[in-house]
């Protein structure tokens, strides 16, 4: 892959996701025109249509935007990390530990406010991210591909089901909560994105900036050991990152599954496995794919929208499965 | 099919005696957690006053409360946890992989999504059902059935990989969530609180109806199960061998499947989707009796009925005057157990 051939596939995904996020803005149950999203910049006079774009549009196509780059950029890093082509924050378990942790404060403690579900989706992530962790490197082998992700499935199961479970003494904030864990990017404020905004920014800068060391990394321990890399460190370090994309992007979304373990598997044959390109292209991609799904979400059963967290999984699962399947050859 | 017919010397339990003095043992204590369940809960008696009123003894009051409101719902877990713990010991006998269980190969979560599913489209705006609540377990059973043919169907390649046939089976159950998430939004509020106790498993609300019809439906299952346990013991030892001794493997397998499905439809349509039992109770069943058939069914589908049984007892006299669903604990035991596991088996 040339330098020039990846230079342009980035401008191609960014031009892509800024349509996408234009597309966003206009589509949708209130009808507006590309000229009103103009107008509503140059002279905002109030109106309906001008309120929905600037108070509920923008701030939508943002989100989505931030939420599936944050996906996706945790899911290359953690599919490197864990060597496993089905690691990503949903299938083992990161996103429900950031959903329990924070039905748990919005349910029993009563705790309320966006800097508090943050830290609460952040303490959720690090909590399962951790267990992961441990998981994948306890014994002198660690457990196998294979076997993480069954772990992963496993603490995801018990994270959901302790979160049902705490949502029965709670019936009142049942249907909130069901639709926070849904995962969707409708409804969220700006300001939410904004508390979470510093946590993502440091997640993808520090992202690029081990991109190299993730190169060095994939190639296997003992080779990257060679090669004088210091191993612990970057795991610990890329920890680190993927709690802060993922559970920053489930703190603003909830749960979406799928965009972290389909979007690096097509950005790798589309760029290549040099991670400098991987991961700001599937940021890109995981963008763009959310996006898609939101405006879809919004079609689906119209006037009722679809949480996107549905849409992803139709879009992820049949992908998945063609992943199981093919991973079996190659052993 | 011949291999089925109780004929001709076609059943060989081959039970030894120390299995057979086990299995009583753990029918000991499934009687003692049964007077316990009946005995314990928001208004509570002495052992002594339950076992009588069980037996018919007891006060129109303490009848009441014991017949009318704790059995059905002790007699369902008993029965659920039974059915998913069979269950679960027939899928890890097929695929040969400790780790299989009818909640990580999705059946579970098709019967929570077809049930869902079933609520939200025949409710009409006052949450009332316009069809028979009768019609729900068939729901539940079709969704399971149909999520183990899609895995089945999905996995087979060359024939069936048992580590392929788990992985679809995670990807499937997210699917399923996708489907449940999907229908309880759609659906009335009021239905979603009841779908989400549905997902989560929980025996409250049992009625007798509920148990005439899983009951049969699990003793059935049971007694198929038993007598083509020396199948099942062919299975464990891998293709190759099953067929060079003499066994139709796909054919049986296929076999194993629908009962394996039928039993979890039962379970999922009356107690919902109660995690983690059919993994557990044939591990512990394992180290119990050892993994031959014969004795391995029965001491699974008895620990499978006390495992819920103590799952619906906990929940619904730790948190008074909250009932915590069944799943909730079995869950919370479970996935630790799972972990452990996969650290355990070699491979």
């Amino acid at each position: 892959m040339t330098i020039g051939k990846s230079v342009t596939l980035l401008l191609i995904g960014t031009a892509v996701v800024v349509v996408l996020m234009a597309a966003s803005v206009v589509y949708g149950y209130t009808d507006t025109t590309w000229k009103g999203v103009y107008d509503s910049f140059t002279a905002f006079n109030g109106s309906n249509e001008h309120l929905v774009i600037q108070t509920v549009r923008i701030p939508r196509a943002l989100i989505a935007a931030c939420v599936g780059a944050s996906l996706a950029m945790a899911g290359v890093i953690m599919q490197t990390l864990m060597k496993n082509p089905l690691a990503s924050p949903d299938i083992l378990g990161i996103n429900s530990g950031a959903g329990f942790f924070v039905v748990l404060g919005l349910v029993m403690f009563g705790i309320s406010g966006n800097q508090s579900i943050t830290w609460l989706a952040f303490i959720g992530a690090g909590v399962a991210q951790l267990l992961v962790f441990v998981l994948g490197s306890a014994g002198r082998e660690g457990l196998t591909p294979m076997k993480m992700t069954l772990a992963g499935a496993a603490i995801g199961a018990m994270f959901s089901s302790m979160t049902q479970g705490f949502l029965v003494f709670n019936e009142a904030m049942l249907d909130q909560a069901l639709f926070w864990l849904a995962g969707s990017v409708e409804g969220r404020s700006l300001d939410l994105l904004l508390s979470v905004l510093p946590y993502l920014t440091v997640g993808v800068f520090g992202a690029l900036l081990i991109a190299g060391k993730l190169n060095v990394l994939s190639m296997g321990e003992d080779i990257a050991r060679g090669l004088g890399l210091h191993i612990g460190f970057t795991k610990i370090v890329a920890s680190i990152l993927i709690v802060l994309l993922a559970g920053g992007a489930v703190a603003v979304a909830g749960p979406i599954g799928f965009i972290g373990i389909i979007i690096p598997h097509i950005a790798r044959s589309w760029i290549g496995l040099d991670h400098r390109w991987l991961l700001p292209f599937s940021g890109l991609l995981g963008a763009a794919l959310l996006l898609v799904s939101d405006i879809a979400a919004r079609y689906m059963i119209m006037p009722q929208e679809v949480p996107v967290g549905v849409m992803t999984a139709v879009i992820g699962v049949p992908f998945f499965i063609h992943i199981a399947r093919k991973g079996e050859k190659s052993r | 099919m011949k291999a089925f017919r109780p004929l001709h010397g076609a059943v060989s339990l081959l039970i030894d005696q120390r299995t057979v003095f086990k299995i009583i043992s753990l029918f000991a204590c499934l009687l003692i957690v049964f007077i316990a369940s009946a005995a314990l809960g928001d208004i509570k008696f002495s052992p002594v006053v339950a076992f009588q009123t069980i037996f018919g003894f007891g006060d129109p009051f303490q009848h009441m409360v014991v017949y009318s409101f704790r059995m059905p719902r002790i007699l369902v877990a008993l029965f659920a946890g039974a059915a998913l713990a069979m269950a679960g010991a027939i899928l890890q006998g097929l695929v040969r992989n400790p780790l299989a269980s009818p909640d990580l190969i999705g059946m579970t979560a098709g019967g929570s999504a077809a049930v869902t599913a079933f609520l939200a489209i025949f409710s009409d705006k006052s949450n009332a059902l316009t069809v028979s609540i009768g019609w729900l377990p068939l729901a539940a059973f079709i969704g399971a059935a149909v999520t183990a043919l899609l895995v089945y169907m999905l996995a087979w390649k060359n024939g069936l990989s048992p580590i392929r046939l788990i992985l679809i089976g995670i990807g499937l159950t997210a699917a399923m969530k996708a489907v449940t998430t999907m229908m309880m939004i759609i659906g009335p509020i009021y239905q979603a609180s009841k779908a989400n106790m549905w997902m989560t498993g929980s025996v409250n609300g049992s009625s007798w109806s509920d148990v005439l019809m899983i009951a049969p439906w699990t003793i059935i299952s049971l007694v198929a199960v038993m007598m083509a346990g020396r199948h099942l013991n062919m299975q464990q030892f891998g293709d190759e061998l099953a067929i060079g001794a003499g066994a139709r493997v796909e054919r049986q397998r296929i076999f194993f499947l629908v009962l394996a499905t039928a039993l979890v439809g039962g379970a999922v349509a009356f107690a919902g989707g109660i995690g983690f039992v059919g993994l557990m109770a044939p591990h512990i069943a394992r180290r119990l009796v050892g993994s031959h058939a014969g004795g391995l069914i029965p001491a699974t589908a008895l620990i499978g009925a006390i495992l819920v049984m103590l799952a619906d007892l906990a929940g619904r006299t730790l948190f008074l005057p909250l009932e915590v669903p069944a799943g909730v604990f079995t869950a919370a035991i479970g996935a630790p157990y799972f972990i452990y596991l996969l650290f355990r088996t070699k491979g």
